[in-house]
């Protein structure tokens, strides 16, 4: 694997992110307890910015992902609750509902062309407006134990949802570098009009693409709904920001064609630790979502002279 | 026979302007939704309306300019409320002491908000949504850390008269009296005065060319940074005014009430001509979009169907007119 400046210099912003957090929380940030919560808390953030990742490298977006991840918690919680489905014929069926809603993603920008943007928002509202009509506005709360275990379990003091996510980063990696379909990704993102003349059948990438990236919204709303033990027609909302943001600042290029799934981890264990970190030092969280803007706004003025080679 | 074959062509030209479309639907869904509850042909409920999404249509109005120019602004909530809010604290604390002053401010506030937009826009080059999703953060964050995000009473008299204030007054036979509220006459006149500009100044033409084709416009010598940053504070300032009227319909401030429906007004916008392409558009139309929007809204109210399926039924909405837009520009890409 070549290692870039790029990726360097990530790195390095890691540790002195983890250096200051080390001295401004009082050592806090590396306790059990607080690293504990950082395991817990990342999955359902690092299952989101990988949903945006595929989209974002095919030169698409997906702002559907909340709505989503909240349709597929809600189905499952629903079932669960009200028709005494099993947790793995419940979260099955929220997967359905979350590929679905992927599929009509899919079919509007790859096959009627229509922007990424503007299908993904609408989507996203109507999905959003779906849940709030099936929960009339409620929270779901009360899942059974065994559903749970997806965000509370652990395994040799590793939560669960933790491990999904290191497995979910090791399979794009390998999907990303060593498949077909993963380096058509990246080309389509580059140059769809050259991709379709050298062979590469740019709808069903597209189509892929957006069921992949519905898919992984799904199994987080899935994770959130176990973790929070409930699910809701509008929880994390502030996630859609933050998943470009990581993107962004992992190399990932708003354009498309370009970044790498292993900087995106890096950028979103140094967002996860400055996230986790304010909550520590009980900084407002209005603040941080404003420091999130300026931040992202700053990294895309930084960038835009850096051509794609050195990311 | 030549009359016939124009007629036909301008026919035809109709047809494929979805203005149209909207506004034969709005009159469809307007004739059966009064069929169904008579309430809704009552001068009460037509002057409420108006009333009612004045500043969601000049929202509509800015984020039109937008579209035109090539962009989209989803910003302009948080630029709305920041100025209408700043504006209630300078109106408690006597700063703000009369209306002139108090739209001058908005339209100040707005402006520099925007035009931050536009040199984000402009610098980094990234898709502007991308943009405006952070400074829509920023913008509102800010704000609410800041103020603590409580609601404002007890404003100025001058500003709450003025909110109340009509026009044209009518006596009904039952109830109160109603009229043509003088915010419906402000988003009507920004929409004309809009209208005019972009159709008969220079600065106008060139809009809808750097939308159309950007690089066209760059080789043609366009000063696409100047025009970029024009169209978004433009944008800003008339966002600044929406916020005004939306305090002064509402009689007091809510700093959570406008940011979320950001999508209503694209929708509005599309379904009033505007591509999300860029080059098309326009302001007339889009107070047509507006109003198709705040029939329905108005049709779920007074049919009594549950507020918790409202959302749902305008997403279906705005997923047709994509659908719409997206079929349009494919038909006409392939003549």
């Amino acid at each position: 694997m070549k290692i870039s400046i790029f990726s360097i210099l990530l790195v390095v912003i890691l540790g002195l992110t983890i250096i200051g957090l080390y001295i401004g929380t009082n050592k806090q940030i590396l306790s059990r307890v607080t690293l504990e919560t950082i395991g817990y808390q990342m999955p359902v953030l690092g299952f989101l910015t990988f949903a945006q990742v595929i989209a974002m490298v095919n030169g698409g977006i997906d702002l559907s992902i909340i709505s989503v991840a909240n349709f597929t918690g809600i189905i499952a919680a629903i079932l669960m609750k009200q028709y005494a489905f099993s947790a793995l014929m419940a979260a099955v069926s929220g997967m359905v509902g979350a590929l679905l809603v992927g599929g009509v993603n899919g079919i509007l920008v790859a096959v009627l062309k229509a922007p990424a943007l503007l299908v993904t928002l609408a989507t996203g509202f109507l999905v959003k407006g779906i849940s709030l009509g099936i929960t009339k506005g409620y929270i779901i709360s009360g899942l059974p134990s065994s559903f749970v275990a997806l965000g509370a379990g652990n395994l040799l003091g590793i939560p669960v949802s933790f491990l999904l996510l290191l497995m979910l980063t090791c399979g794009l990696v390998l999907m990303f570098s060593r498949t077909a379909f993963g380096r058509s990704i990246y080309l389509v993102g580059a140059n769809p009009l050259a991709s379709l003349f050298s062979g590469i059948s740019v709808k069903n990438i597209q189509l892929s693409v957006y069921i992949c990236s519905a898919l992984l919204s799904g199994i987080a709303g899935l994770i959130m709904a176990a973790r929070f033990n409930a699910a809701q027609a509008d929880y994390g909302g502030g996630y859609l920001l933050i998943t470009v943001l990581i993107c962004v600042l992992g190399g990932v290029s708003p354009s498309g064609g370009a970044g790498r799934i292993v900087d995106v981890f890096v950028a979103l264990s140094i967002l996860q630790l400055i996230s986790t970190g304010f909550n520590v030092m009980r900084a407002s969280a209005y603040l941080a979502t404003a420091l999130w803007g300026l931040l992202l706004l700053g990294i895309l003025v930084i960038t835009r002279k850096i051509p794609k080679h050195v990311m | 026979m030549i009359t016939s074959t124009k007629f036909k062509t301008a026919t035809i030209t109709y047809m494929k302007n979805p203005v149209v479309f909207v506004f034969f639907f709005s009159v469809l869904l307007s004739v059966i939704i009064g069929f169904l509850e008579p309430k809704f042909w009552s001068w009460v409920n037509i002057f409420d309306l108006l009333r009612n999404y004045a500043a969601w249509g000049i929202f509509t109005v800015a984020q039109v300019i937008i579209l035109i120019s090539g962009g989209i602004d989803v910003s302009f909530t948080a630029i709305a409320t920041v100025a209408m809010y700043l504006l209630g604290l300078f109106m408690l604390n006597n700063t703000i002491n009369n209306l002139a002053t108090g739209f001058i401010f908005v339209i100040a506030i707005g402006g520099i908000l925007g035009l931050i937009n536009g040199v984000f826009v402009y610098l980094t080059k990234v898709h502007p949504v991308i943009i405006t999703i952070g400074t829509l953060g920023v913008y509102y964050n800010l704000l609410i850390h800041f103020t603590r995000g409580r609601w404002l009473y007890n404003l100025p008299s001058f500003y709450l008269d003025f909110g109340l204030l009509r026009i044209i007054q009518i006596k009904t036979s039952l109830g109160p009296p109603t009229g043509l509220s003088v915010l419906t006459v402000i988003w009507i006149s920004i929409a004309l005065f809009t209208w005019i500009w972009l159709r008969y100044t220079k600065i106008g033409r060139e809009l809808f060319a750097i939308g159309g084709n950007i690089e066209a416009a760059r080789r043609l010598g366009y000063n696409i940074f100047l025009l970029q940053l024009f169209a978004y504070t433009y944008a800003g300032m008339l966002s600044g005014i929406g916020g005004f009227v939306y305090g002064a319909a509402a009689q007091f401030i809510q700093p959570n009430a406008i940011v979320g429906r950001e999508l209503d007004v694209i929708a509005a916008a599309i379904l009033g001509g505007a591509s999300v392409f860029g080059g098309k558009g326009s302001p007339l139309g889009s107070v047509l979009g507006t109003l198709l929007l705040g029939i329905v809204r108005n049709a779920l109210i007074l049919l009594k169907i549950p507020s918790y399926w409202h959302s749902a039924v305008l997403g279906g909405i705005v997923i047709m007119a994509t659908l719409f837009a997206a079929l349009q520009i494919r038909y006409s890409s392939r003549r």
